[in-house]
Formats: C-alpha cells, structure tokens, sequence
C-alpha cells in the first residue's frame, strides 16, 4: 500500500491510458462524490421523466402509439434502476438517494419541469429530448468509471428508438391536417430551448468541467455537445417543413449557429420555479408512499419464507 | 421499507451455446422476485434465454488492493502461452 498521492498517481494514470476504474478500486472522495451526484441525478431524470409522457399513455392517438409509449416510460423506469445500481456500487445508499430527490436536495434534468399539454409534446419529447439525452450519453459510455459507462450503453442502445419514434410520431403531425402541422410547430416552439438548455451552461459558467474532464467522467463540453444537437437536428425539422423558433438561426456554412439562451429561464426552473417543478416531486413522493405496503408485505413474505424454510431443515 | 431489500447480481446467458454474463444488479425481497424483476429491467428486448441471480453477499472477489501480487506468478511465464515458441519458416499445422 502506498501512500495517498502515490494512489492518486495509479488512479490517474490508469484514467490517462483510457483504462477504466472499477467498483474497489482506491479512487480520490472528489471522484466518488462527483460520480454520486451525477448518477444519481441522471437515475432521478429518467425516473421523473416518465412523468410528462405517463400523462398521455391513457389518451395516446392509437393503439400502436400507446404501445410504443408505454414501452418508451418501461425503459425509462429501467435505465433509472440500472443508474441507482451504479451509484451503489460506489457506496451510496439508494434510499438516501431517493430521498435526497423527494426533499429536493438532489436535482433532476431541468427539461422534465415542463407541462405536456397536448399530444404533440410527446412527440416533442422522443424526438428533442431523448435527442439530446443520446447526444449527452453516448460520449459517457466511454466514462471512466465501468459500472456507469456499461449502465450508458445498455440505455444508449435501448434509447435510439425513443428518439426514432418521437420524429416519426412528428412527422406523421407534420404530414397531418393544417391543425395537426400547427400542432407538431407549436410543440417543437415550446421544446426547442428547453432542449439546448439540456446541455447545461456555457463552458465558462461550467466550474466543474475542467476538473470531470480530467478524471474522464466527461469527454466533451457543454458547448460541443450543443452544438452537435443543433447541427443534427436543424436539418431534421427543416426535413419535415417546421420551422426552429429561434430568429437569429443561421448557417455560418459549417455549423447552424443559435441565437442566446435565455439562461435566466434555465437558472429559475433550476431553483424550482418551472411550471412543473412541485408537482413531479409531489407525484413521485405519493408514488413512493402510497408503494410502501407492497415493499412491506414483499419483505414480510421473504421473511416468512426464510423461518419456514429454517424450520424444516 | 424499513430495511433495504438484499442486493443481487444479476447473470444472463443471451443464447444457447454462451454462458452467463454479468448484466448489472438489484434489489428484491427474495429470489423468486430477483429473478422476475431480471426478466423485467435486463430481458425487455430477448437479450436472454436463461438468468441467474445470486445474493450479491454471497460473491467472494479478489481484492483490488493485491491485485500485482496476487496475479503476480503468471506475469513471468510466457512460455504458457504458444506464441513463446520458434516454429520454423514455412510449416503449417503447428
């Protein structure tokens, strides 16, 4: 055993030779904790995410559209357990973190305070926000950290047809009577932005980037990761004849370049002034506690089990 | 819930003729909703043909802390592996 910087040489050496750090091995608590954080918010994100959409399971178009939505909200359920897996296998306890998200201690994705109100926003949503999640998780399958880099690419393999499914179910609103266009438009206005903020802030509000670049949690900036989406998915709104809310728009002859973000926006939903915000938190709380006499009983028949089965031997 | 449900890990062979590769974990009460919940969070699209899940406190691992030493006798033996020997120019088969 070495001394404490003499470890901190090993960690950082195996993490520049793109080696990975796995689940025993000595890591520095700065990497432990940043790792917690983020895992644990992006496990939130998707657990709270299946809100919005949830909405309209009952109140989908067709049976073909609610079959994939509830497929899509299945998934979302299974990537946040594979996300809680991987926090704990750096320590965390699951219901500390469950209940840092119920107190509001820990944050989820900013996006998922926004209303669905209307069948067009579930498109919206496959399409833009699953857009930029794939977009934000596929350059972390290449994480550092093993258990949340294999978490990343199972949900990037099973998340491709989420975004697939959003643009078609755009598309066929698109190709729709002048209302259904008017629509899928008025959706794609209330998402755009929300979806850029996705990326969080700019690079040089960003304090912690630097130093999750080093440990190699993450592999590109805020900024790049950005403009990639808006590079990719310009053209896709333009393919089905809608138009980006964003007047400053342009091509600059190798990148679509976006007019400001209004971080201001950003930063209130943040603190929990979006139009959502009490409401996830309350749904997901009254879900946790009105579920309380299940895990009980299913704890209580395993325990049963156990003494009769210990009886007999 | 008072107390955590146990951890297990969870094992899927993805098709006859392959054994069983680690997937990930979880928490369930028993084995029999261990095993139900695998089929639900790591089989939704036929990954697997066959789970297992074991007590996660059931594993006995290396420690990473020993890792040189303990896989230390095999690093200087190269001559277990068939690229330490000469063959001559021009033979097949060996």
């Amino acid at each position: 055993m070495g001394s404490e910087k003499a470890l901190e040489e090993q960690f950082q050496a195996c993490i520049d030779a793109d080696s990975r750090i796995e689940p025993r091995d000595w890591m520095p608590e700065g990497y432990r904790k940043t790792l917690i954080r983020q895992i644990a918010q992006h496990a939130h994100s998707e657990i709270i995410g299946m809100q919005p959409e949830g909405n309209w399971i009952t109140r989908a178009p067709t049976l073909r559209r609610k079959c994939i939505l509830v497929a899509k909200v299945q998934d979302e359920a299974g990537h946040g357990l594979y996300l809680y897996s991987a926090a704990e296998t750096l320590g965390a306890d699951r219901d500390d973190l469950l209940d840092m998200l119920h107190t509001g201690r820990q944050k989820y994705s900013t996006i998922f305070n926004y209303p669905t109100t209307c069948w067009a926003d579930v498109a919206a949503i496959g399409w833009l926000v699953d857009g930029a999640a794939i977009m934000n998780q596929v350059p972390l399958t290449r994480c550092s950290y093993g258990p949340y880099a294999r978490a990343m690419t199972r949900v990037c393999k099973e998340e491709s047809f989420h975004q697939r499914q959003g643009y078609e179910s755009m598309t066929a609103l698109a190709n729709g009577t002048p209302r259904q266009r008017e629509m899928a438009q008025r959706a794609l206005d209330r998402w755009w932005w929300p979806a850029l903020m996705m990326f969080g802030p700019s690079d040089s509000e960003s304090p912690n980037s630097a130093q999750s670049m080093a440990w190699g949690i993450k592999r590109f900036s805020n900024d790049e990761l950005r403009q990639r989406f808006v590079d990719a998915t310009v053209p896709q709104a333009h393919h089905i004849g809608l138009e980006v809310p964003d007047p400053a728009l342009r091509h600059d002859g190798e990148h679509w370049i976006s007019g400001e973000i209004d971080w201001a926006e950003f930063y209130a939903v943040m603190r929990g002034d979006g139009p959502c915000n009490r409401e996830r938190i309350a749904t997901r709380v009254q879900a946790h506690d009105e579920g309380a006499w299940v895990r009980t009983a299913a704890a209580a028949y395993a325990a049963k089990q156990t003494a009769r089965k210990a009886a007999a031997a | 819930m008072s107390a955590q449900f146990p951890l297990w890990e969870v094992f899927v062979r993805s098709k006859r003729g392959l054994a069983h590769n680690h997937v990930g974990s979880l928490r369930a009460p028993d084995a029999e909703l261990a095993l139900r919940n695998a089929r639900d969070v790591y089989t939704r699209r036929q990954e697997g043909v066959s789970i297992w899940v074991v007590p996660a406190a059931s594993i006995v691992a290396s420690s990473p802390d020993e890792k040189d030493s303990f896989f230390d006798p095999a690093g200087d033996k190269p001559y277990r592996h068939p690229t330490f020997y000469d063959v001559p120019e021009g033979l097949t088969h060996i």
